[in-house]
């Protein structure tokens, strides 16, 4: 469609697709069989890097497959199709009481790439995965058949679609069910801590909190871990303050492309500091709009051309915890040894509630997720060498944020691969599902 | 609250519309050719808005079943305030030329189906002394062109027929608005070459519920097609007719 960029979050991944088909009609969707190539869903392309991308091939674009087909605001069970936005989605429901099980870190995502990525948040602890609150979903498979999908109904493939990065076919809808809130706010802590040991102290706070996240300074600190803030929450009644501002759609962007990064160490650095040392208080409380809580970097359009040309790399972990820490402090340490500028890293310990998919990226322990500007082979070399401390310490890395892992990475994280690979719909394909199987 | 029906109403300029009118309220009334497209466009409206929507199907090129689809959107609400026709099909030019059942077939739903659906509806709104009627025409109305004349005839067509019809209905207090679209990224234009001159269907709603809410008489959308077309048609035939357009 017009304007339209079919290019992924982190824009380091090349893979322009051969042909573009929109998807607009769940009642008429296009006869999938006659279309040439592979075929990969695409919504708003903010996986970052290629798990959205079918370079060569065919991309279903579903952002005009973006009605709302029910909701009974008794229950709380939403019925929608795969291309409506999670932002779409809480503006609705949010005055009515209701609010989303689980949201990322940014509210423009389609409800398809929420499934498809098996998507957690700050309340993993509390709720588990997205997947866990998708009661059904109807999914057309490239041979034309229509198949409804639940726990108790095509339970394998429903198991395999959820964090099926797209490949077992088209989510047309889903029905998902939604978490009753007391208001539109969210009543909040905001912690410094100074190191590791202090940030586990604080993770005690999810016995009472339902959201908890940490955002670490990449550059400063004491120890491996780095110094940072613990952001702790819970819905609360009361408007709280509007959100500053609203970004139109998630088309936005930055009017120009910077032709250089803005995201630069020295400036990093300075803003980093600013903002732990701008919190004089070791501790705030207050109660805000859940919009900043949530989504802080929605509200800076296309935040991901800030790096340049170059682009970005996002590195999401996960590795078990056990009593020293070990595995977390190994990955920090790496990162702090190689000396690749990590500006910006969020901590967060997930609870044990097993997720549903096949290919689902959360299991317990703690998960990092780290940007860097992306600097080439230093930085892939970084990455590879971080690969084999997680996989080490029995983790995984987060298809969702990859550009680059190897297959032989891909299948340690992930033993259950063979299992979901034979419900992979045999005319579906993605940049990464190539690069990964080999395939 | 107005009360409006809309008429081809599964089209994404008519949905967009549909979705401004009903987020203010306003009491709908859709008519399309597939049922199924139907119910997920009224559905999405009745949960988006809580609006009340009611629908029919209706193929406009069936003419004998205007009067009655007209009349059931009426004693729906008791009445209409607007009536948006925004049916249409953009036919393949090179077939219109091969093919003299396919230019006719064009003619049919563009034109024909649309003037006899606005004679019942100027009938209804002459009696009730009030209303609008809004037509979705098209900037290639404005001038015939080797590459689109086919669809640009029948919206010319159409161009002076709401120039008539406006003049007539004007004393009975009946605003008649004509809509004027430049290009739109729409399933109807999936299969263009895009460029820059491309709106979302979103913007063009929008502009559409602001021109019927003003009680505008003509309106281009967006803005900028309406000098564009002055110069284009300014330039004289002997000249234009040399253009490859």
């Amino acid at each position: 469609m017009a304007g339209r960029e079919y290019r992924s979050w982190g824009h380091t991944a090349a893979g322009a697709p051969a042909a573009v088909v929109p998807v607009v009609w769940r009642s008429d969707p296009p006869a999938l069989a006659g279309l040439s190539g592979t075929l990969l869903p695409f919504a708003y392309g903010r996986s970052y890097g290629d798990s959205c991308l079918n370079a060569g091939g065919t991309l279903l674009d579903v952002t005009p497959l973006n009605r709302f087909m029910a909701f009974d605001d008794h229950t709380g069970v939403l019925q929608c199709e795969a291309g409506v936005t999670l932002a779409e989605i809480l503006e609705l429901v949010v005055p009515r009481g209701w609010f989303l099980p689980v949201v990322p870190g940014t509210k423009w995502v389609s409800l398809g790439g929420a499934i498809a990525n098996d998507i957690h948040g700050k309340n993993h602890h509390r709720a588990g995965t997205f997947g866990a609150h998708v009661t059904r979903f109807e999914l057309l498979r490239s041979s034309g058949e229509r198949v409804c999908c639940s726990p108790a109904e095509n339970a394998p493939l429903f198991r395999a679609t959820i964090g099926g990065l797209g490949l077992t076919g088209l989510i047309l809808w889903a029905e998902i069910r939604l978490a009753r809130i007391p208001g539109p706010a969210i009543a909040m802590d905001r912690i410094r801590f100074g190191g590791l040991d202090e940030f586990f102290q604080l993770c005690a706070s999810d016995r009472d909190f339902e959201y908890t996240v940490a955002w670490l300074d990449g550059l400063g600190g004491r120890d491996a871990l780095g110094r940072g803030i613990f952001m702790r929450g819970n819905h609360a009644a009361g408007a709280g303050p509007r959100p500053p501002t609203k970004a139109a759609s998630p088309d936005a962007r930055l009017p120009l492309d910077p032709p250089f990064a803005l995201v630069r160490r020295p400036a990093m650095s300075a803003f980093n500091a600013v903002y732990y040392r701008g919190q004089l208080k070791p501790r705030i409380s207050r109660t805000v709009a859940y919009e900043p809580f949530f989504f802080p970097l929605d509200a800076i359009p296309g935040w991901n051309r800030l790096y340049g040309p170059g682009g970005l790399v996002q590195y999401q972990c996960v590795v078990p915890d056990d009593v020293g820490h070990r595995p977390i402090r190994d990955v920090r340490a790496e990162v702090r040894r190689s000396r690749e500028a990590c500006y910006l890293a969020v901590l967060k310990v997930f609870g044990a509630a097993p997720s549903p998919g096949l290919l689902s990226f959360p299991r317990p322990g703690v998960t990092l997720a780290m940007d860097f500007a992306y600097r080439g082979e230093r930085t892939l070399r970084l990455l590879d060498r971080l690969d084999a401390v997680v996989a080490a310490a029995g983790g995984a890395v987060y298809p969702a944020k990859d550009a680059r892992m190897s297959g032989a990475s891909f299948r340690r994280f992930f033993p259950r691969w063979e299992s979901f690979a034979g419900h992979v719909d045999p005319k579906f394909s993605s940049s990464f599902w190539r690069r990964v199987t080999g395939g | 609250m107005p009360r409006v029906l809309i008429v081809g109403a599964t089209s994404a300029i008519a949905i967009e519309v549909a979705k401004a009118f009903a987020a203010r309220g306003a009491r709908l009334f859709l008519s399309g050719r597939d049922p199924l497209k139907l119910s997920a466009v009224a559905d999405d409206l009745r949960v988006r808005y809580a609006a009340q929507v009611e629908s029919a199907v209706l193929d406009v090129s069936d003419v004998a079943r205007h009067e009655d689809l007209v009349g059931r959107a009426l004693r729906c609400w008791g009445g209409l305030d607007v009536v948006l026709v925004a049916h249409g099909i953009l036919p393949d030019q090179a077939r219109c030329e091969a093919s003299v059942a396919e230019t006719l077939r064009a003619l049919e739903i563009n034109f024909i189906g649309t003037a006899a659906l606005l004679t019942v509806v100027a009938a209804a709104f002459e009696r009730q002394r009030s209303g609008c009627i809004a037509v979705i025409t098209s900037v290639a109305g404005d001038r015939g062109r080797g590459s689109n004349y086919v669809y640009g005839a029948a919206k010319g067509g159409l161009h002076v027929f709401l120039q008539g019809l406006r003049n007539r209905l004007h004393a009975a207090g009946v605003t008649v608005l004509e809509i004027k679209p430049g290009f739109v990224d729409t399933p109807m234009t999936a299969h263009v070459p895009k460029g820059g001159l491309f709106a979302s269907p979103h913007r063009v709603g929008r502009a559409i519920h602001r021109a019927i809410t003003r009680r505008r008489d003509v309106v281009y959308v967006p803005w900028f097609w309406r000098p564009l077309m002055l110069g284009i048609r300014l330039v004289p035939e002997r000249v234009f007719k040399r253009l490859k357009l």
